[in-house]
């Protein structure tokens, strides 16, 4: 079908965390004749193993569909908090959303964060209540909650399920009827926004882009008006959603650029593609996102570390969020500290890493990025708690601070607060979106809430409490350094960055947690925590006193002639604190998470 | 490799009365059927070996399982089939509930003069819980049966670190058993094994493990007790009056020669270790059809005897003899000396045979150091500690086979 920019509409699928965005765009994709039937498959859009393993998106997708005579550029966006980026880069390519709303659930966290993005860019929006085919759905109450909270009228809401498919063709008449058709000028000159890019290990970088105004066109060379670059095309393209290669995309058209590119740098997300011969003037493009959270990633085995960074690189060139640089720690040896935008994302990098590169990790606790002063009035970035500057020059440290929206049903309202005020957590605001389902706004130390908050939370509130952030400011904090020692020597990857009034806990925590998983040594091994030279908590790891075999006759000789082999290789794998020996598997314990 | 010791041979009796929880040996519970088979299994592959290895024997050792639920007499046709030296040493484990007067008196007819006890513990409570069939009162009687047939040498074995074994317990049953008559005691801490019920209960977090600190405070209490009954240790898990070491033991420990007969059994001969079969049903089929029921055979390398000579040397009060071992593995050695598990010097000398090839304890201590004193053994507390200190040593040798 000949692209018409007046029957076109481009729009994104926003909505909260499982809210079932994926699993509409199913049935939109089936409505629409997209998928061969014997192709289909639940979350088809959902790519990536994991996405499929874990069920969730991480990677926004679009997709172009054809429906009563109309083009419909639909982008699936991931609903998880640390991936929202992916979703105000979606927006900037649409005229309109469907903000999706769980009927069982109502407004959560990132319903609203998602709809504020898309009033921030303008958007039209159609709200689409969904999953009414579950017994528990109750679609008038949430109707009533979004028109309190969201100012969209009840009336508006339109009812489906995802599931059933009921409902998604007056689903896709509201889009057609409700969501302007695009402008754009062909006569102009070229000014196509790259809203995502992908690297393609035999094509390079494809990168998602839709034209505002001119014609981008496949036998034209073309310049990246950021970078200032000038590439020959080798493909463009619409996604049917199979990528499907065309001559030309003119304005309103949603598609992809292939323009054998082997870096990520280099057409970046934001970037603005004009023609070489008559370039335009560059949209505005987006903020890059930067990572909140860090950690060392080490190999298990030292071995391995070219390994890590063939695997760094290989994975940066598919995230541009996520940061990493070679360091060096006294216990883990050579790895890196890398950045990553949240836990989630941390979490899922990491078992890639693993899995897909087939690497064993050891990951020191994440931190954020403190800024320390010093009394000369210097600052310096810390990343690593074991970049703080001494104790004697420091002047004082400042955290980032982040917003929280917490939603949840108003019986936890009490259970929250507190939990929030164990954090640090100062209210901003509480607002009750309706008799039963309150938001609570609160400003607190980002280190407080990267660390288990969510999971805490979700504990506390059955599951029904949820949470978004956003970056806030810096702010001055009582932190110390706590450090741990084992047999007297530091050991820099158990140092950590916290509040002076949690230094003890977390000292008290870490020792006792040690000295359950170091092996018992030929002598007493003390374990320490300290703040500067003051000791906080000690343990000890009493010295071994028994590790003979009792019996040795003829029959056992072999048997135990193994034993003492796999004594010796295991030994191999010990780390040297001093002349403490620490299997890598306590570094990799001592430093989990959850305990 | 030649050791003081002559050569000896293992008989294995795969046979008990109902498996202990802790136990992982060759042993069925099910099978007494085959026990006049077996013995005419046994019977003539020792004839066989015999052909083929005319030499002495020095020493026999019958195993268990539970050698004494064998009809006396059939342990003693075997006795005869091996044609043992008149002095040898002959040993046969019994179990306290199963070994009768008349047991004993055909026995030492039959040229036994050792008897092993499996004891365990002297508290009843201990011993139900170590699934044990025998009780304490069973133990005296059955030492007394022994001495009373003239029997020479009676050891008994104990099991120590059962978790419901207290520690005042376990000196109670290390002091009754050293005041029954005995020359000899042998001290096994509890071992838990993948594969028994112990294993499984212990996986299965319905029993708990022993501890390793309850254990170790035990062992130095056996040696603090056996000491002033006058044993004195000469391996790791082995105590003995003077002259009441067992020989065929120490033979293994020095890398000495010893044939191998029935199920399971283990031997060394000229460089090689080998297994028979492990069933009784296929030992007695091997027997009867080909005449060789060895397994496997393992030709020992050179590598294999550097480690082998460390881990049974060290557990022995001889210790070895590290000269021509290379430097970092002397270095170590003397490393260990400084952290107190190592001393410089044997603790005593190996047995020397006199003519009548009994053990004469003339020699004086000095004269089994290597030429240039360089042999170590283990102190009490590396005693303990004994599989650090091999691994050390061992990880000091050069790599390869
Ligand atoms: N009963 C019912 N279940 C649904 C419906 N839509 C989605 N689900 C289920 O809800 C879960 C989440 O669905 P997804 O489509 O993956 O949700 P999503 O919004 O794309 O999730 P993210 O991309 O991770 O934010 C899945 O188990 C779906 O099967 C529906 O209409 N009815
Ligand atoms: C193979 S058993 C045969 C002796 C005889 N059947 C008996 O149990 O009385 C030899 C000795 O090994 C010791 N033993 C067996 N299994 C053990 C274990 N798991 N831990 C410690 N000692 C063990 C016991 O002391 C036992 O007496
Ligand atoms: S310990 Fe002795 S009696 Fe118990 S099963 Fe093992 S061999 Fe048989
Ligand atoms: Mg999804």
């Amino acid at each position: 079908m000949q692209f018409d920019i007046s029957q076109s509409r481009c729009f994104s699928i926003i909505a909260h965390v499982d809210h079932g965005k994926s699993t509409l765009a199913d049935r939109m994709l089936e409505v629409c004749n997209a998928v061969d039937p014997r192709d289909m498959r639940s979350q088809y859009l959902d790519t990536m193993d994991i996405e499929r393993e874990r069920g969730i998106t991480i990677k926004a997708q679009n997709a172009r569909l054809t429906y009563k005579n109309h083009t419909l550029q639909l982008i699936d966006t991931p609903g998880h908090v640390d991936f929202s980026y992916e979703v105000s880069r979606s927006l900037a390519a649409c005229e309109g959303v469907v903000l999706l709303v769980d009927a069982s659930q109502g407004i959560e966290a990132q319903t609203l964060a998602n709809c504020y993005l898309a009033l921030d860019n303008d958007l039209a929006i159609v709200v689409a209540l969904n999953k009414i085919d579950l017994p528990a759905a109750e679609p008038e109450r949430v109707a009533s909650e979004v028109e309190k909270v969201l100012g969209v009228p009840a009336e508006e809401c339109l009812y489906v399920s995802g599931k059933t498919g009921e409902g998604v063709t007056e689903l896709l008449d509201a889009v057609i009827d409700r969501i302007p058709a695009p402008t754009g000028d062909p006569d102009q000159p070229l000014q196509a926004l790259i809203f995502d890019s992908v690297f393609d290990t035999y094509r390079g970088v494809i990168s998602s882009l839709r034209v505002m105004n001119g014609v981008l066109d496949a036998a034209q060379p073309i310049r990246f008006l950021n970078t200032g670059t000038v590439h020959p095309v080798d493909e463009i393209g619409v996604r049917l959603p199979v990528n499907t290669p065309v001559k030309q995309l003119t304005p309103g058209e949603v598609g992809y650029l292939i323009a054998g590119i082997k870096n990520l740098d280099e057409a970046r997300v934001g970037e603005t593609v004009s023609t070489a011969a008559h370039p335009g003037t560059a949209l505005e493009g987006y903020r890059e996102p930067k990572p909140m959270v860090f950690c060392g990633l080490y190999p298990v085995d030292g071995d391995e570390f070219d390994e890590l960074r063939e695997s760094l690189d290989k994975l940066a060139l598919n995230d541009a969020s996520f940061t990493y640089a070679p360091e060096t720690s006294h216990a883990l040896g050579f790895g890196f500290r890398c950045g990553f935008l949240g836990l989630l994302h941390m979490e899922i990098a990491r078992e890639r890493l693993e899995r897909e590169y087939n690497l064993s990790l050891v990951a020191t606790a994440p931190n954020v990025q403190y800024k320390a002063f010093t009394t000369d009035g210097n600052m310096t970035e810390v990343h690593n708690p074991s970049e703080l500057p001494e104790a004697s020059r420091l002047d004082h440290i400042e955290e980032p601070y982040s917003v929280i929206s917490i939603i949840s049903p108003s019986e936890y309202i009490g259970t929250i607060m507190d939990l929030a005020q164990t954090r640090r957590g100062e209210l901003q605001r509480m607002d009750y979106l309706s008799p039963e389902r309150v938001e609570i706004v609160y400003d607190i130390p980002m280190a407080e809430i990267v660390m288990d908050f969510f999971d805490v939370l979700k504990s506390r509130s059955k599951g029904y409490a949820s949470l978004d952030y956003e970056i806030g400011d810096y702010r001055t904090s009582k932190l110390v350094r706590v450090d741990v020692l084992l047999n007297g020597q530091p050991v820099d990857a158990f140092s950590t960055i916290v509040h002076t009034d949690k230094a003890y806990d977390y000292g008290r925590k870490m020792a006792a947690k040690l000295r359950e998983l170091i092996p018992r040594q030929m002598f007493d091994v003390p374990i320490q925590a300290a703040v500067g030279s003051r000791i906080i908590a000690r343990e000890t790891v009493k010295a071994k006193r028994k590790d003979v075999l009792a019996k040795c006759y003829g029959g056992d000789v072999s048997r135990k002639r193994k034993l003492l082999e796999k004594q010796k290789e295991g030994k191999k794998r010990m780390k040297h604190i001093g002349r403490v020996e620490v299997p890598q598997e306590a570094f990799v314990s001592a430093l989990r998470l959850d305990d | 490799m030649s050791s003081p010791y002559g050569t000896g041979a293992y008989v294995h009796i795969p046979f008990c009365e109902r498996r202990c929880d802790y136990c992982d040996f060759a042993t069925w519970t099910d099978r007494s059927h085959l026990m006049a088979a077996y013995v005419d299994a046994c019977v003539s592959h020792a004839q066989a070996l015999r052909r083929e290895h005319p030499g002495a024997i020095d020493h026999v050792f019958f195993g268990g399982g539970t050698p004494s639920l064998l009809p006396p007499d059939d342990l003693g046709r075997i006795v005869d089939a091996l044609q043992p030296t008149p002095d040898a040493e002959i040993t046969v484990e019994v179990n306290p509930d199963s070994f009768s007067d008349r047991h004993a008196r055909v026995y030492a007819a039959s040229g036994v003069n050792r008897i092993s006890m499996g004891v365990q513990s002297m508290d009843d409570e201990v011993l139900v819980a170590l699934g044990r069939t025998h009780n304490r009162d069973n133990v005296a009687q059955a030492v007394r049966a022994a001495r009373g047939a003239g029997i020479e040498h009676v050891n008994v074995d104990l099991i120590y670190g059962s978790p419901v074994e207290s520690f005042r317990s376990w000196i109670a049953s290390v002091s009754a058993a050293l005041s029954d008559d005995i020359d000899h005691l042998s001290c096994y801490a509890l071992t838990v094994e993948p594969g028994t019920p112990l294993g499984a209960s212990v996986a299965a977090g319905t029993a708990r493990a022993p501890d390793d600190d309850d254990q170790a405070a035990k062992y130095e209490a056996i040696d603090e007790l056996c000491e002033s009954a006058g044993l004195s240790w000469y391996e790791i898990s082995n105590w003995a009056r003077p002259g009441g070491e067992c020989r065929h033991n120490q033979n293994t420990w020095a890398g000495g020669n010893y044939l191998a007969v029935g199920a399971a059994a283990h031997g060394f001969m000229d460089g090689a270790r080998f297994w028979n079969v492990r069933t009784p049903e296929r030992y007695i089929e091997a027997v009867s059809t080909t005449g060789d029921p060895v397994a496997v055979r393992v030709p020992q390398s050179l590598q294999d005897r550097y480690v082998e000579t460390l881990m049974l040397g060290l557990r022995t009060r001889t210790g070895v003899d590290l000269a021509g071992w290379p430097d970092a593995v002397i270095q170590t050695a003397a490393d260990l000396v400084d952290i107190g598990l190592l001393v410089a010097g044997g603790r005593s000398a190996p047995p020397n045979f006199d003519q009548s090839g009994r053990p004469s304890q003339t020699r004086d201590a000095d004269s089994c150091h290597g030429a240039d004193g360089q042999r170590f053994s283990l102190t009490r507390r590396g005693r303990l500690l004994a599989s650090h200190v091999m691994s050390e040593l061992a990880s000091h040798l050069p790599d390869g086979r």
